[in-house]
């Protein structure tokens, strides 16, 4: 077999169900080799930055590894914000790019770039594969690290000519490694101390983020919150691992999270930290955070994370949901009840810091408010829709307004932050799961990042609906300008905007303008009714609404600006 | 603090881009670093000295443990161990200097390894302080040229660092 047929017959082998590229000179061998087979489907983006964003929703959302294929020189810088994108939130995608032929290595050839030293600082780990006697191993090296201990994108670059020369194909069962190995089981010693330590809690708080979903240990997490009655936040990496609509949760914690999400993070007693990374975006300023004392307790895969931003008294390295599950039978079994007086306090506590309302917005305004789409969305879809967003005000408002109840449905650039994302996303999402409702919800602004992938949705009948909360600005950049740059709005307006309708129409789709806070409803029912249509929902709103709470930057986690103290 | 870690990893091409790359990316300190394969082909070892107080070295290992190529990772300040490292020295030695200089590397146990009508070429090995400690002693204005290796690192007795 040629190498890009061996290739082809990997990903195969692999079970891989789709494949999102974009074809160029260096992977005109592997292109043929996918003309010939019917194992896998191709759908061809218009940018390889959303093959990526695409491969990258699909992995969110099923929990099984995106693949992308890119072409060399420009193929590949224009997947880089994609690969970046999934390595900081840890999502498992193998990328597949073509290079130029082994002798023209290092010639400055037409379209070479050293992909390997360019997507190194944001890789999991990444390959040139110089020898097709190698491919095959590599392939299988590849989906392995991607896929296990704290996932990420992996890289394999592949010259011209070793997709043309010829080997005997055998793609391995399994791989080991004597430099990888991806621990599962955490050290029971600790897990031990950490249940009894939760079980004796006065003031306890449980905080879990995106390592919970990628570690499919929702059930696990729910079954130990609702055991010990304690109160749960997720971050914004982790919302949907446990559901928004019970009463133990305390919504989002961070700089846009809930007041008493917030509150309870300052001042409990013992802190459980379950797939999650204390950033700066959820805690705030380190040093305020530790004013007060708090004996924490962190479970996650990666050693690195842990202790890497705050001291952390029990660490447990291990796999979330084996971890838990070990927990679980510890706390079934353990002694607990001494705390009963001091918990049911903290919980009065808790419930007076959420009757503050923090997420109030005004509900008689006459023009559209964000929140308000977000709240009918969540109504109209009843909770079940899967959610991609772009960046800025909308993605918070996202987060904030829609309840979800289950994880990997909630698909979103939560650490790279990367405008563009959320309609190739969608697309991704939407063609792993065909017939579910999909939306994306997004900003005039960011919309137009990948705005050409609509295309490509019509090409392959992604039935999308496009939630554009359109305020005319780049909202948060706005919003900083407003509350710290002394109302200097530079260069946040969005000046000679299209017609919103017009383009989705161009392309083929169904495009709607909604100016009125009556119409909000019927409109999402108008527009989901429409089961096998693209449908561009323009939503014209309040130019000036803010996103509150908000943890001024370098500021303490309870430190928030209230929309009532304006 | 000043840390010597030493490691062992895949010999591969790319590799040492991998480490270097990490120090740059999370801004950490090199004070130097030096890498050359094993009696085991497959493998290189690499001594890094660093500096950075106790939480920075502690990321400094965990995130060396997490790079795919590397094998093992040991900090060899944790426990007792010896560090060496070589220098070469091109000094001005004629008229009288030239038996000074003699003479010094004598007392630093440094080799002549090369002579000419007006130069001396002196090897002197030792911990990083020994080779400081050289270069203060001769006369600046006689040294045309220096080059050092780094530390090379390893651990006392039963101490070992192998797969």
């Amino acid at each position: 077999m040629t190498g890009a047929e061996i290739m082809v017959r990997c990903l195969m082998d692999e079970g891989v169900e789709l494949v999102f590229g974009y074809p160029g000179g260096a992977v005109l061998n592997i292109y043929d080799a996918i003309f010939k087979q019917d194992g896998f489907k191709h759908i061809l983006v218009r940018h390889e930055q959303a093959a990526v964003h695409a491969a990258d929703g699909y992995a969110r959302s099923t929990g099984k590894v995106g693949v992308a294929l890119v072409t060399s020189g420009p193929g590949l810088t224009n997947a880089v914000t994609g690969i970046a994108t999934a390595y900081m939130d840890s999502i498992p995608l193998v990328i597949i790019s073509g290079q130029v032929s082994t002798p023209a290595i290092g010639q400055d050839a037409f379209q070479e770039v050293d992909a390997v030293g360019i997507t190194r600082p944001c890789v999991k780990h990444n390959f040139l594969v110089k020898d097709v006697k190698n491919l095959a191993l590599t392939l299988k090296k590849a989906f392995y690290i991607a896929s296990t201990g704290r996932p990420g994108p992996v890289l394999v670059d592949i010259p011209k000519d070793v997709t043309a020369h010829l080997a005997v194909y055998a793609y391995p069962e399994t791989v080991t490694m004597r430099s990888y190995s991806a621990v599962s089981k955490g050290h029971s010693g600790q897990i031990k101390k950490a249940a009894q330590m939760l079980l004796d809690a006065e003031r306890p708080m449980i905080y879990s983020g995106g390592g919970v979903i990628l570690s499919n240990a929702s059930r696990q997490l729910v079954e130990l919150v609702r055991l010990l009655n304690h109160p749960c936040t997720n971050t914004l990496m982790g919302l949907g691992a446990y559901p928004a609509t019970d009463r133990q949760f305390v919504g989002m914690l961070g700089m846009h999270g809930t007041y008493e999400a917030n509150m309870a993070m300052q001042h409990c007693d013992v802190l459980l930290a379950v797939g999650a990374r204390f950033d700066d975006r959820v805690i705030g300023s380190i040093e305020h955070f530790a004013r007060e004392s708090r004996r924490i307790i962190h479970i996650d895969i990666d050693p690195s994370s842990i202790a890497k931003r705050v001291k952390v008294d029990v660490p447990i390295v291990g796999d979330v949901a084996a971890v838990l599950d070990e927990m679980i039978k510890l706390i079934k079994a353990g002694q607990g009840g001494k705390n009963a007086v001091a918990l049911a306090a903290w919980w009065t506590q808790i419930e007076a810091w959420r009757a503050r309302d923090c997420l109030k917005f005004d509900r008689e305004s006459a023009v559209i408010k964000p929140q308000y789409v977000v709240e009918q969305l969540w109504n109209v879809t009843q909770g079940d829709a899967y959610v991609t967003t772009d960046v800025g005000q909308h993605q918070m408002w996202a987060a904030q307004f829609y309840k979800f109840d289950q994880p990997r449905r909630w698909i979103t650039s939560g650490g790279l932050g990367t405008m563009g994302f959320g309609l190739p996303a969608a697309l991704g999402v939407q063609l792993a799961h065909p017939g579910k409702q999909v939306a994306c919800v997004t900003g005039e602004s960011s919309i137009q990042m990948c705005i050409q992938e609509l295309s490509t949705c019509l090409q392959y009948h992604a039935p999308i609906k496009v939630i554009n909360l359109n305020n005319r600005y780049m909202g948060m950049v706005r919003q900083w300008q407003e509350f710290f740059y002394g109302n200097r709005y530079a260069e946040s307006y969005m000046d000679s905007l299209p017609d919103f309708v017009k383009l989705a129409e161009a392309y083929g789709h169904v495009g709607m303008k909604i100016e009125r806070p009556g119409d909000v409803e019927g409109a999402l029912r108008e527009a989901f009714a429409l089961k096998d249509r693209l449908v561009f929902m323009d939503f014209i709103t309040d130019q000036t609404e803010n996103v509150f709470p908000m943890v001024p930057n370098g500021a303490g986690i309870s430190e928030m600006i209230l929309a009532e103290e304006l | 603090m000043r840390h010597i870690i030493s490691l062992l990893m895949e010999n591969e091409s790319g590799a040492l881009s991998r480490v270097a790359g990490l120090f740059s990316a999370r801004g950490y300190n090199i004070e130097s670093l030096t890498v050359a394969p094993t009696e085991d082909a497959t493998l290189s070892r690499m001594t890094i000295v660093t500096s950075g107080s106790e939480e920075v070295i502690e990321q400094i290992v965990k995130q060396l443990n997490k790079l795919i190529d590397v094998v093992k990772v040991l900090d060899l300040s944790e426990g007792s161990h010896i560090e060496r490292e070589l220098m070469l020295v091109k000094v001005r030695a004629f008229g009288k200097d030239r038996e000074e200089m003699k003479r010094m590397a004598d007392i630093f146990r440094g080799n002549i390894i090369d002579v000419t009508e007006r130069t001396y070429t002196i090897e002197v090995t030792g911990p990083g302080s020994k080779l400081d400690a050289f270069i203060e002693a001769i006369d600046p204005v006689a040294i045309l040229e220096t080059v050092r290796t780094g530390a090379s690192g390893i651990g006392r007795g039963e101490r070992i660092l192998k797969l």
